[in-house]
């Protein structure tokens, strides 16, 4: 018995060693191949809190002409107390110079305004000039400020990015069917750092879907935003998709507007939230040949002709069931087939040799 | 009256047909998955992931089993492949199957108590349990824990993904030259009844 198992073993153990060898070296011939036409790209993703801003995506390209900034002496006033957590005031019948915290949301990264899409802005193009007086009247804080169809409405350079039907879209979405008092533009974009957040292939996808993802969060996962808003308690995001699978897979994959938006495959981002009953729940949608995917977060994704691997690959994400590789499918086609021709084939020369034997 | 041997004791049985009807079950949900339509699933995708995760799991602990199975007990002498002659003799049963079969000749290494498996059997055997299943149900595990496995870097998973799906290809390729195979014996059902029977005919 000792023999057979010691002899089993050795027999097990050297023809496995024998097989590994010839595959190890082919696996990673394969891999090497594979990540060789990976993009080697830093995919940390920084995780905003409800003090940071949301991390701004790449930009395009370096080849951006340079900036000239006209307003930069103008905003130096005010960013002289709005960039600084502390303002440090002398009254006019005082002496004594008083040193005051700056409300937080009153304080401007003067980085990411610069290197934002307003970047070319006077405080007073929006403000009121009456700002300029210091200190502030009270009143000036209930000052109207424009939303973006305000400005981008109507407006021939802007027409591709469709702001009037964003607006539609918001108008007919549950954020403004419920609080279309409390939750504006600005609830979502901030439009001191807003950036447009790049769609095409060089863009790492992971940024666009934690960009995109800290928007929603900054109220769904922050009881103080989403208490402001309404007497409701926040729910917890985790537990109320304990359901879904390999929940961080997919909070770093997709955005959460992939199920909780109405698809429209014109915008460039759907803006249409729904109810949560509306919301998309079947796997299928996402994980399927016609992935709903394909017209949202991977519309400016696709690749076509890229290869065993790239095909595969859309962004970052493994999708099962939305395989769109050509190679991989076509190859799996094909060796079932000839596997299959070749049986029939076989069986066929079987049965006339058979029919000959006998006669 | 056919002549039998006693072959197959009922734990290889019980050990073959949860192979079989596991591996079934994972061509059928994987197949389903790769290939999924929200409007006319074969499966519905749920359901499917649910199929192919007991099928993988069943799989993986009866491909365990096989392995301990082959340490521990003299079955492992029949994934032995031998140098000596190793060429001619797939080369003398690859010419039977495309030439000796239709003119009626004779297997030219029958199977007995030494020998369960021919020349082309056993190297396809080894192949696909030594190479074939560990490589499927590495990646698998990887798609199963795609948390853990992803650490591994960017495009560890898709690399997986890919192996696991071509590899899965090749062993639905296998397994239908198999069961073709298997009408090879003395008549056309025979080995099938021995993998219920145990029986093994042998003329």
């Amino acid at each position: 018995m000792k023999n057979i198992t010691c002899l089993g073993l050795f027999s097990v153990v050297r023809n496995s060693c024998l097989a590994w060898s010839l595959v190890i070296p082919l696996t990673f011939m394969f891999m090497g191949n594979a990540t060789a036409g990976e993009q080697s790209e830093d995919t940390t993703i920084q995780e905003p809190t409800a003090d940071e801003p949301i991390p701004i995506a790449k930009e395009k390209s370096d080849t951006k002409k340079e900036k000239v900034f006209t307003n930069k002496e103008d905003n130096a006033l005010c960013l002289k107390c709005h960039a600084s957590r502390h303002v440090r005031f002398t009254p006019e019948d005082s002496d004594q110079e008083f040193l005051l915290k700056m409300y937080t949301d009153c304080i401007i990264d003067t980085n990411l305004y610069y290197a934002s899409n307003h970047w070319n802005f006077k405080c007073t193009d929006c403000h009121s000039s009456d700002y300029e007086a210091y200190p502030h009247q009270a009143d000036l804080r209930f000052e109207y400020i424009t939303t973006c169809i305000d400005c981008h409405g109507d407006d021939p350079d802007y027409a591709k990015f469709k702001f009037e039907k964003i607006q539609e879209e918001y108008e007919a979405s549950v954020h403004f069917s419920n609080f279309s008092n409390e939750i504006t533009c600005y609830s979502c974009h901030n439009s001191h750092y807003y950036k447009l957040n790049v769609r095409n292939r060089e863009q790492d996808l992971k940024l666009t879907v934690a960009y995109d993802n800290a928007i929603c969060l900054g109220c769904h996962d922050n009881s103080d935003k989403y208490e402001m808003i309404t007497d409701s308690l926040n729910p917890d995001i985790t537990s109320t998709h304990e359901w879904l699978p390999n929940q961080v897979n997919h909070f770093k994959s997709v955005r959460c507007i992939e199920c909780h938006a109405e698809l429209n495959d014109t915008l460039l981002v759907a803006h249409k939230i729904l109810p949560k009953e509306e919301a998309v729940k079947k796997c299928v949608e996402c994980h399927s040949t016609d992935s709903r995917l394909l017209s949202s977060l991977y519309k400016y994704q696709l690749q076509e002709g890229g290869g065993l691997i790239k095909d595969e690959v859309i962004g970052d994400a493994v999708l099962i069931g939305a395989r769109r590789s050509t190679s991989v499918n076509l190859l799996s086609n094909v060796m079932i087939v000839l596997t299959a021709l070749g049986i029939l084939g076989h069986l066929i020369l079987r049965f006339i040799f058979c029919k000959k034997q006998r006669s | 009256m056919n002549k039998t041997i006693y072959f197959y004791p009922v734990f290889i049985r019980l050990w073959h047909i949860t192979n079989a009807v596991m591996f079934l079950l994972l061509v059928l949900s994987g197949f389903s998955m790769q290939y999924s339509t929200p409007d006319s699933p074969f499966i519905r995708f749920d359901i499917a992931v649910k199929l192919h995760d007991i099928g993988g799991i069943t799989i993986s602990i009866n491909y365990l089993i096989f392995l301990i199975g082959n340490m521990v007990t003299g079955n492992g002498k029949h994934y032995k492949i031998k140098a000596e002659g190793f060429f001619s003799e797939i080369k003398g049963q690859m010419r039977y199957y495309a030439y000796g079969i239709f003119k009626g000749e004779h297997a030219p290494y029958p199977i007995n108590k030494d020998r369960k498996f021919n020349p082309l059997q056993k190297l396809s055997y080894v192949l696909v349990m030594y190479i074939g299943m560990p490589i499927l149900i590495i990646t698998g595990l990887s798609l199963f824990f795609p948390e853990i496995f992803n650490l591994l870097g960017v495009g560890s998973l898709i690399v997986a993904d890919v192996i696991h799906v071509l590899m899965g290809i090749v062993l639905t390729m296998f397994m239908l030259i198999h069961v073709y195979f298997s009408t090879f014996g003395h008549t056309v059902t025979s080995n099938f009844k021995s993998i219920v029977t145990g029986n093994h005919e042998i003329g």
